[in-house]
């Protein structure tokens, strides 16, 4: 027979530990539908009839965050057998609370108390068979860290599943008189086993529940009279209820041994979070991810991916099968130029991910993650951002793929979504090449091109955030940071391994295609174009499709200055990889190769781009899409078509509007030019000023949109 | 008083959750509710948020949100 277990907990509560132990190498890592919510199946390894579904780390199952919903909506829409409810034992009566909320769905639950050796530890006696016997369900405790008690947990939930199961009403009598009125209102289709679920949620005026039961509460009366005896509002007085049960509950439970002495997370947060340390300690740890991640070792591997493996090894390897087949010319660039670059544009992140997932994961698993968001919210909440954006962002200074890739640390979804959207403004490693080439051929190398560049990127960062926290999208601010500090410990290395692992994969497997088949699409309007024999594969890119793209597409970058078409098809070939800007520009000007800063062509750049017409060209290509390799960790990040559009539509027009601005009205300061071209530059300017400052919305109710099917 | 004027190390006891919605029942979901006592630990390194002890863990909140609380 096989069952569905639903794994339920607190973030922190050692959820991810447990599943890891249940489930062994059978799990399957994805996203909920259609959000960035992360989602995790698996069978159980002692019984594959066994399907366990990893549910969000939350704290209850309120209609306001993201997480909780999905949760809510799975334990109710799906067909669940048991509930596996996990508890941290040093953490009892917040983990409870959702114990409280679960009990009432009409599932059947097993909750199981983990962190035994914390306890033991700790001395602190909790009596297991009064806590059952109080809560009406199984409980067992386990140490998911040390592997004790699953197999003895896993016995109870299949016993569990074939049970019947009483709801767990705690409520007192003048509040169940009230339930019970409301529960009349239900409809009669409904399984009688949810009735107090749903009768809570018609009193707490819940109106995605309401909705969805296609009700309508007519006689307010009944809620309002207890509102008022009892002043404050139902969704509070059931909140007040659950922890008033869990207060009195604890007390014939739980024993905790009077201790005054400061335990060693204690103490190694009175340094880490000291008023005067903080801020050196976090810019030291910072500074290790940076140099290790990014300067060093990742670049290494990086470097060693793309130059020896994909560079020396491989396509000479395979031009040289090629050639000795005797492939024609066609495919053998396909296959050289299109496939395996791509395949090297994938994998050549990947290295320098690994290790960069590797502190993430280290920096979560050991608490200091908290930190940072504890440390930097005061700065980054003022542009609709969380503390915890600055580390994507300061990966994105190195690379923009990781960066984005990073964000999955925020757990705000709108957070995380401002994060991603916002991270590839930074000028990443390979931009670097376009700012060496615009100060060398147009600013004489003047030591202030590279300097401006990044301030355009923070800048672009700032006025994004605060723009974009004042639109629709991500109206108000509904999700207050209210954050639980975890204990600090040691890391585990097989949850480190796995986490670095499971990132990794889902980049290669969701961001890859998108790479791969945008590769082949440059590729072949690169490659191909009309001749004076016709459509074929031509060797000057001047014949290219891609140059006749240029050429009709070129007046759209006119008014920013540099409506030649070179450039166009330059910015094209950036968004393979932006390096290749200064490729591009080489190969259009005649030369087969040149330098990483493209020393050969400053002469002619010089001669074609204006000192205003340079720099906002470098603006617009710092500022628009990213390169394939960035949008398809956007789209893997996002997991959302319309979301990902959205970001990558944003930057584009924000690019094309700062560049605007930069040489229209850089050219009627400068040069005294005044044309149509400044009015506009004004207005966009005007606008863009106007989105900064207005009021923006501001909403109590966050409307999450989720639904499982 | 309100939990944001609170000084650091002293312990308080909630009396009242202000506000409505999503924020307050955010703040109430993580175990702030009345009655309970909250011991304040410290402030962040730039002065905001604050971090404090509520029923056996550690809570950060914004001085904004710790505004909404009353406390004796």
């Amino acid at each position: 027979m096989s069952i569905q277990v639903a794994l339920a907990g607190n973030p922190n509560s050692g959820k991810t530990t447990l599943f890891n132990a249940l489930t062994g190498s059978n799990q399957f890592v994805g996203n909920w539908p259609g959000v960035t919510v992360e989602k995790k199946e698996g069978r159980y390894k002692g019984d594959k009839e066994i399907k366990i579904t990893d549910l969000p780390g939350i704290y209850s199952l309120s209609p306001y965050t993201l997480e909780e919903v999905v949760s809510r909506e799975f334990l109710l829409k799906e067909k669940v057998d048991v509930i596996l409810n996990i508890i941290d034992g040093s953490n009892l009566e917040r983990n409870l609370y959702l114990t409280t909320q679960l009990l009432e769905l009409g599932i059947p639950v097993v909750v199981t108390i983990n962190m035994l050796d914390v306890i033991d530890k700790r001395g602190d006696k909790i009596d297991y068979v009064k806590l059952s016997k109080e809560l009406g369900c199984p409980v067992v405790p386990i140490s998911a860290l040390k592997n004790r008690g699953i197999e003895e947990l896993m016995e109870t939930v299949v016993k569990s599943a074939q049970c019947s199961f009483e709801t767990k009403n705690i409520y007192s009598t003048e509040l169940n008189l009230v339930l019970d009125q409301l529960s009349h209102l239900l409809p009669g289709s409904l399984d009688q086993h949810k009735t107090l679920f749903y009768s809570v949620k018609l009193f707490e005026r819940d109106n995605k529940i309401i909705t969805s039961l296609n009700i309508k509460i007519e006689d307010e009366n009944i809620i309002q009279s207890i509102e008022k005896k009892m002043d404050d509002d139902s969704e509070s007085i059931i909140t007040d209820a659950r922890y008033s049960y869990i207060t009195d509950l604890i007390k014939d439970c739980y024993v905790k041994v009077n201790r005054e002495k400061l335990t060693s997370s204690d103490k190694i947060d009175k340094i880490v979070t000291n008023r005067l340390l903080a801020l050196p300690i976090f810019a030291l740890v910072m500074f290790v991810v940076y140099y290790v991640s990014v300067t060093t070792v990742g670049t290494y591997v990086t470097d060693w991916t793309n130059d020896v493996l994909f560079g020396e090894m491989i396509p000479p390897a395979i031009e040289g099968f090629l050639v000795a087949i005797n492939c024609a010319a066609w495919l053998q660039s396909l296959i050289l130029d299109g496939i395996v670059a791509g395949v090297g544009a994938v994998l050549g992140f990947v290295p320098q991910m690994l290790v960069l997932f590797i502190f993430l994961a280290v920096l979560e698993d050991c608490g200091y993650m908290a930190r940072v968001a504890f440390i930097m919210d005061r700065i980054f909440r003022k542009f609709g951002l969380s503390g915890k954006s600055f580390i994507p962002m300061l990966i994105g200074s190195g690379c923009g793929v990781p960066g984005i890739m990073a964000s999955r640390t925020i757990e705000s979804d709108r957070d995380r979504k401002m994060t991603i959207m916002t991270t590839t403004f930074i000028p990443c490693g390979a931009k670097l090449p376009i700012i060496a080439l615009i100060a060398g051929a147009l600013f004489d190398g003047a030591s202030w091109v590279s300097p401006s560049a990044y301030f355009l990127g923070v800048g672009a960062i700032i006025v994004s955030g605060i723009i974009l926290k004042k639109t629709k999208m991500f109206v108000g601010d509904p999700a207050p940071f209210v954050m639980e500090m975890p204990a600090y410990h040691a890391p585990r290395v097989l949850n480190v391994l796995r986490s670095m692992w499971e990132r990794g994969w889902s980049f290669i497997k969701k961001a890859g295609t998108v790479i791969l088949l945008s590769t082949i699409v440059i590729w072949f309007l690169q490659s191909f174009g009309f001749e004076d024999s016709g459509f074929v594969m031509v060797d000057d890119i001047n014949n290219s499709l891609l140059a006749t793209i240029g050429q009709t597409f070129a007046w759209i970058f006119t008014p920013l200055g540099w409506g030649e078409w070179k450039a166009a098809v330059a910015s094209i070939t950036g968004l393979v990889a932006k390096e290749n800007v200064v490729a591009t520009f080489g190969q259009l000007y005649g030369f087969a190769e040149v330098a990483d800063d493209g020393v050969e062509i400053w002469g002619t750049l010089a001669a074609s781009f204006t000192a205003l017409s340079a720099y906002s060209f470098l603006a617009f290509n710092l500022l628009c899409a990213p390169c394939f390799a960035a949008m398809g960790a956007i789209k893997r990040e996002m997991n959302n078509a319309k979301w990902t559009a959205f970001a990558i539509i944003y930057q584009c027009v924000f690019a094309y509007a700062v560049a605007l601005i930069v040489y229209q009205l850089g050219n009627l300061i400068i040069n005294g030019v005044f044309s149509i071209g400044t009015i506009v530059a004004f207005i966009v300017l005007v606008g863009m000023i106007f989105l900064l400052v207005r009021k923006g919305k501001t909403s109590e109710k966050l409307e999450v949109q989720y639904s499982v099917h | 008083m309100t939990l944001k004027e609170a000084s650091v190390g002293s312990t308080v006891t909630v009396k009242k959750i202000n506000g409505q919605g999503a924020t307050k029942r955010r703040i109430m979901d993580m175990g702030m509710t009345k009655g309970v006592d909250v011991y304040i630990r410290k402030v962040a390194p730039l002065g905001d948020p604050i971090e404090v002890t509520v029923r056996g863990y550690e809570l950060s909140l914004r001085k904004a949100d710790a505004a909404m609380i009353d406390v004796d």
